[in-house]
């Protein structure tokens, strides 16, 4: 059955009569009939005539958040009666942004302030080329993580560079945190009410995300069945294969989707907090949309108490007035505060900053929302019915002479039992697809916990009957101990469904081996499957892997396609363009 | 009958192996498994590596959806046991690098390293080969690791002595190109045709075939226990030959009494020339005429036992074409080694540590491990393996004896040997947790065991008195059990059978005394004869003579002697069978 939240405005008669027939939708019913609920729910205004009145949405996506928001704005302008259309950067032209009269761009930012995987074509023409954009009015929402230095990067560089090109900015850009639901239904607010203020008050459309389903809003309480370890006695990894029950909940996912976990964070987490803030946990304070709570319940459930950003070391400033503090959030001090921030957390800035300890009120301020934490999924729904698979290396290291650990990592690891019941949400990532077509053979690339969308991949194959060849690079420490998941790719190799399987364990020798080594010892052969249509996957570390196995991949075109380097970067572009190369990197 | 005649399933693998080939090239390069197949694993052994798997760990794997943890042990054959410095630091780095961080010595006087992984093994074996040792035929059904004692009160006799065991090894090792083919990437032969293996044929040996060299009065390579013994016999100083002893072994099954440990019959005498032709025909000999058709009786002992002494020596005068001579006098008194320093005519210093278990490895309280690669940096002599899993760092000069006792100093191995004699005379097998075979402990376990007689021991005023102690993890016998004092041979998870009365020179077989034996009532189960041993024992009287002499076990005359005259209460235990 589907369960309304509280707050939901309907009437037991109305609920009881809604719940099964929600239930009995997948999400992607729900999220249409939410848009055009959303849509319709906004009056028609007559007698203005809005035929010529044009709007792009402009979109580049990574985790398929910013295709979300799109569709919501262009479903809301549509509803307003602007002759909407929505674009994502990976298909559009540069050139056709010049006579456009009203541009809407939303747009992540990733990793070190990169652009979405699929828009750094687009992005790289914006920023290079020369093309007159003036009669252009824009607004931009941008999404991004403040626990990055590079907050929202790519609207930033979009915004200045728009403004370069002549374009002129109608109202001031949205940066939006992981929490961006809030944030942007405000921005759609006065974007729409900008271009058509005699038909929209700013509030109308600050709700605009869908309550019905379950999703960021309404997470789904699923019961962990089944946690196991993937690594044997005497690794220095701790991998968890978590097995999440979800039937009966109508969520549906597909393989490359990402399950949404909300944490708790740890208890000696808080209590560490609370001794260095030098307070009882016992304050009561005020939770936004959760009413008031004792501090340390507030600080394990509802706050993001860890990530250090610019962002809280400026609330901390303000709410302290610590002189150092401010110093160090200066111009001048930008190098300081990076190598501050790097490896501490919100705790040692209390210690190094607040030695005398704040308000259960001041410290509640400093914080953000606990995000949810993403998780590439590891199951196929056709092998697994009624339930949702994850691979999760359980984070800990020691840094400034303190233990350190993932929230959401150790959380399921250490907390969470098997009974327990955990909120979730599926979130959709259509940029990280098997081919439609089930011949194509694939190729997939996934080191450590980047293996967990290649068994769903894999599984999915097998229970389609896909006659694809499939062939899996994956790698990790040890041999021994760390070659996740290793008796069910014997069995994928046996049943003949995996066609290859080709490893790389780094520490098991003198020299460092990566999967990047394997490929291109296999060279040759992968030039050969490229060149026969595989598709190629990368999942995994973002950071360094992604880059070294990108690297990898231009070399082998160059070597067995031989041809020059930038030959070669053109065809990685176009294998990505023809969503022959997709990537789910973090 | 026909089931008689038909061929052991090893043969018929050792057939199909075109020279020991095998799959094994491909079964390496398949990285979905640590594991190769089943007759791979076979014919691995010839090319000196075992199939093995942490057992430790086998309940675990399959929950972590892994499979068993499997690595394989290398034997890296040292003839003679005798090693340079830059081997000893070569077998040390790819312990670390490729292995456990451990070195074991082996009762054969081998290397060996444990816990090597399929995707290291063809390098490991490779980098052996390049520090000019190898592994081929160290297990396997071939001629394994020729043994020589390394006494160097003679060194004159021992280098001369140790260039015959050279001279066998060489001679008997296989000469397919498998090896090189298969680990050193030699050239592929076009075709089998081309193989020739003068000595093996295509199917090789029925079984393992062990051979030693010793210099009396010293028996530590154990010529009783081995299929083939060269003895050396000096006279004015002078190597001038050596009497030849045949048919010695030590494994046993369980529960299957035409299974037995046996003595080596001493049959003749060979000229220091003869003695690789001797070798080679004795060899000859057991390829023609051992069982093939039951692995279990395919030893050198059971050909040796079943048609007699008279009869070996008759085929192998045959095969020779002249006759062996008659026999010369020799004495053993002893088979444990000699404990600390010694200095020989030239000046040189030799110093014999004892390694508790024959494990090199470094732990907090004694980093053995660490304290020999400083010395193998300085040492200009050799480093020699002895049988009992002990080191002796040999031709010290006396430059670098003052370097060599700072280092011995400083990582507190200079009292390795201020040790419980009985400790000192103990060698135990590797046994769990990689040894596929083992029943029960054995190296994990028996210094515990030792320290607990230890306490009887020392209460009777027995402490400096050599008793020589062995286990095993199961009855094929590695650590030469059946000759030891007391032996202890491994039935089941902390059950023992415990055997008396062996010879302290090892020329005397035990006799079992207790069946299954739980580990925790082995003390008080000896106890009362140690102490007894301590009141009554006669003038220099050995502990095994004293157990036969005061009626604990009945004294075991020969191998089909061994499971005979087995005192009543032995059985008496309520083991599980």
């Amino acid at each position: 059955m589907f369960t309304f939240p509280d707050h939901a405005p309907f009437d037991s008669t109305t609920r009881s009569a809604l719940s099964p027939l929600l239930a009995g939708m997948d999400s992607s019913q729900r999220a249409w009939l939410s848009g055009f609920l959303a849509s319709a729910a906004t009056p028609a205004v007559s007698g203005v005539d809005t035929a010529a009145e044009e709007l792009m949405v402009l979109y580049g996506t990574e985790s398929g958040n910013c295709e979300i928001l799109a569709d919501r704005a262009l479903k809301a302008a549509r509803g307003l009666g602007f002759r909407a259309r929505m674009r994502n950067m990976s298909d559009v032209k540069l050139d056709e942004l010049s006579g456009m009269k009203r541009l809407w761009v939303i747009v992540s930012t990733w990793g070190d302030g990169e652009p979405p995987e699929t828009s750094a074509g687009f992005y790289r023409d914006l920023m290079t080329r020369d093309v007159s954009l003036a009669g252009v009015s824009y607004s931009i929402c941008a999404l991004g993580d403040t626990s990055y230095e590079k907050f929202c990067q790519t609207g930033k560089d979009i915004d200045k560079r728009l403004e370069e090109l002549g374009a002129s900015r109608v109202l001031d850009r949205q940066d939006c945190d992981v929490d961006f639901d809030e944030p942007f239904g405000q921005w759609l607010g006065q974007a729409l009410a900008i271009w058509s203020p005699q038909r929209v008050s700013a509030q109308a459309v600050v709700d605009v995300s869908p309550k019905t389903a379950y999703g960021k809003k309404n997470p789904y309480p699923a019961e962990l069945v089944e946690s196991v370890y993937l690594n044997g006695e005497g690794s220095a990894k701790e991998t968890l294969h978590l097995e999440f029950d979800i039937d009966g909940a109508g969520m549906s996912y597909e393989p490359g989707d990402v399950l949404a976990v909300f944490p708790h964070n740890a208890p000696d987490v808080v209590e560490d907090l609370l001794k260095a803030s030098r307070l009882q946990g016992d304050e009561m304070v005020q939770v936004k949309n959760a009413g008031e709570k004792p501090l340390a319940k507030a600080l394990r459930e509802n706050y993001d108490i860890t990530a250090l950003s610019r962002s809280v070391l400026t609330k901390l400033q303000e709410a302290t007035g610590s002189e150092d503090l401010r110093r160090l959030l200066t111009d001048e001090a930008k190098d300081e505060l990076k190598a501050y921030m790097a490896g501490r957390e919100i705790l040692d800035a209390i210690h190094d900053f607040v030695p005398s300890g704040l308000s259960a009120d001041a410290l509640a301020g400093i914080f953000r929302k606990l995000p949810p934490r993403l998780y590439s999924i590891a199951s196929s729904p056709l092998a697994h019915p009624g339930q949702v698979h994850l691979t999760v290396a359980a984070v800990r290291y020691q840094s400034h002479g303190r233990e350190r650990k993932g929230v959401c990592s150790t959380y399921l690891a250490d907390r969470v039992q098997v009974g327990d019941r955990v909120p979730v949400f599926i979130q959709q990532n259509k940029n990280f697809r098997l081919p439609a077509d089930g011949e194509t053979p694939i190729i997939m690339v996934g080191p450590g916990t980047g293996i967990a969308p290649f068994r769903a991949f894999v599984e999915h194959r097998a229970a389609l009957g896909c006659k694809g060849k499939n062939w899996l690079f994956m790698g990790d420490q040890r041999y021994l101990y760390d070659f996740l998941y290793q008796l069910e790719w014997q069995d994928h190799l046996k049943s003949g469904i995996l066609n290859r399987l080709d490893v790389a364990f780094s520490r098991d020798q003198p020299e460092k081996v990566y999967v990047q080594h394997r490929l291109l010892e296999q060279g040759a052969e992968i030039y050969e499957w490229l060149k026969n249509g595989a598709c190629l996957y990368v999942c995994g570390d973002a950071a360094r892997m992604a880059v070294d196995v990108n690297d990898a991949l231009v070399s082998i075109i160059q070597t067995h396609g031989q041809m020059d380097r930038d030959a070669a970067l053109e065809q990685i572009e176009e294998l990505k363009k023809a969503k022959r190369y997709q990537r789910d990197v973090y | 009958m026909s089931e008689k005649t038909k061929l052991s399933a090893n043969e018929e693998i050792k057939i199909r192996s075109n020279f020991l080939r095998g799959t094994i090239a491909e079964g390496l390069s398949d990285l979905s498994t640590g594991s190769l197949s089943a007759d791979d694993q076979q014919l691995l052994k010839f090319h000196g590596s075992y199939q093995q798997d942490d057992r430790d760990l086998r309940a675990a794997r399959r929950k972590h959806k892994l499979e068993k943890a499997y690595s394989f042990m290398i034997r890296v054959r040292v003839p003679g046991g005798v090693a340079t410095p830059t081997q000893w630091l070569e077998v040390d780095r790819m312990a670390d690098q490729f292995a456990n961080g451990t070195i074991k010595l082996t009762t054969r006087q081998a290397f060996q390293l444990h816990g090597v992984i399929k995707s290291n093994l063809k390098r490991t074996i490779r980098e052996i080969n390049q520090a000019a040792m190898d592994t081929i035929a160290a297990c396997g059904d071939v001629n394994r690791n020729v043994m020589c004692n390394p006494n160097p009160h003679l060194s004159g006799i021992h280098a001369d002595v140790i260039n015959v065991a050279q001279a066998i090894s060489d001679h008997l090792t296989p000469q397919t190109r498998a090896y090189h083919e298969i680990w050193l990437d030699g050239e592929k032969l076009e075709s089998s045709q081309e193989e020739v293996e003068t000595i093996y044929g295509k199917t090789y040996l029925p079984r393992k075939f062990k051979i030693t060299v010793a210099i009396p009065p010293s028996n530590d390579v154990d010529i009783y226990a081995n299929c083939l013994s060269f003895i050396a016999v000096v006279e004015n100083d002078e190597l001038v030959g050596f009497n030849v002893a045949v048919g010695g072994g030590m494994g046993s099954t369980h529960n299957n009494e035409k299974t037995y440990p046996r003595l080596a019959d001493v049959i003749g005498f060979c000229t220091v020339d003869q003695a690789v032709d001797v070798a080679e025909k004795v060899v000859l000999v057991q390829r023609d005429f051992g069982d093939r058709t039951d692995r279990k009786h395919a030893r050198f002992k059971y050909t040796v036992d079943d048609r007699g002494p008279e009869w070996i020596l008759a085929k192998l005068n045959e095969y020779l074409g002249y006759d062996l001579g008659p026999v010369r006098p020799f004495e053993f008194t002893h088979n444990g080694d000699r404990y600390g320093w010694v200095e020989d005519a030239n000046g040189n210093s030799h110093l014999t540590l004892f390694i508790q278990g024959g494990r090199v490895i470094d732990t907090a309280e004694y980093p053995l491990r660490s304290g020999l690669r400083e010395i193998a940096k300085v040492h200009q002599g050799d480093f020699r393996l002895t049988a009992n899993q002990n080191l002796m760092i040999a031709n010290i000069s006396p430059a670098t004896r003052s370097v060599i006792e700072e280092i011995l100093e400083r990582y507190g191995i200079k009292n390795s040997h201020e040790k419980s004699a009985l400790r000192l005379h103990s060698l135990a097998c590797v046994a769990l947790p990689t040894c596929g075979l083992s029943l029960a402990e054995a190296e994990r376990y028996l210094p515990d065991l030792i320290t607990e007689l230890e306490e009887v021991l020392e209460e009777h005023g027995l402490r400096h008195d050599a008793i020589t102690i062995r286990m095993t993890g199961c009855p094929n016998g590695c650590a030469r059990p059946y000759i030891a004092e007391i032996a202890f041979v491994g039935r089941a998870p902390g059950r023992y059978n415990v055997y008396l009365g062996g010879g302290f020179a090892g020329q005397r077989l035990a006799k079992l005394y207790r069946e299954s034996v739980p580990a925790d009532e082995i003390k008080a189960l000896l106890e009362p004869l140690i102490v007894h041993y301590a009141r009554e024992r006669k003038t220099d009287e050995r502990f095994g003579d004293f157990c036969i002499r005061a009626g604990y076990v009945n004294e075991t005359l020969q191998g089909r002697d061994f499971h005979q005259n087995i005192k009543a209460e032995a059985l008496k235990a309520t083991a599980p069978h």
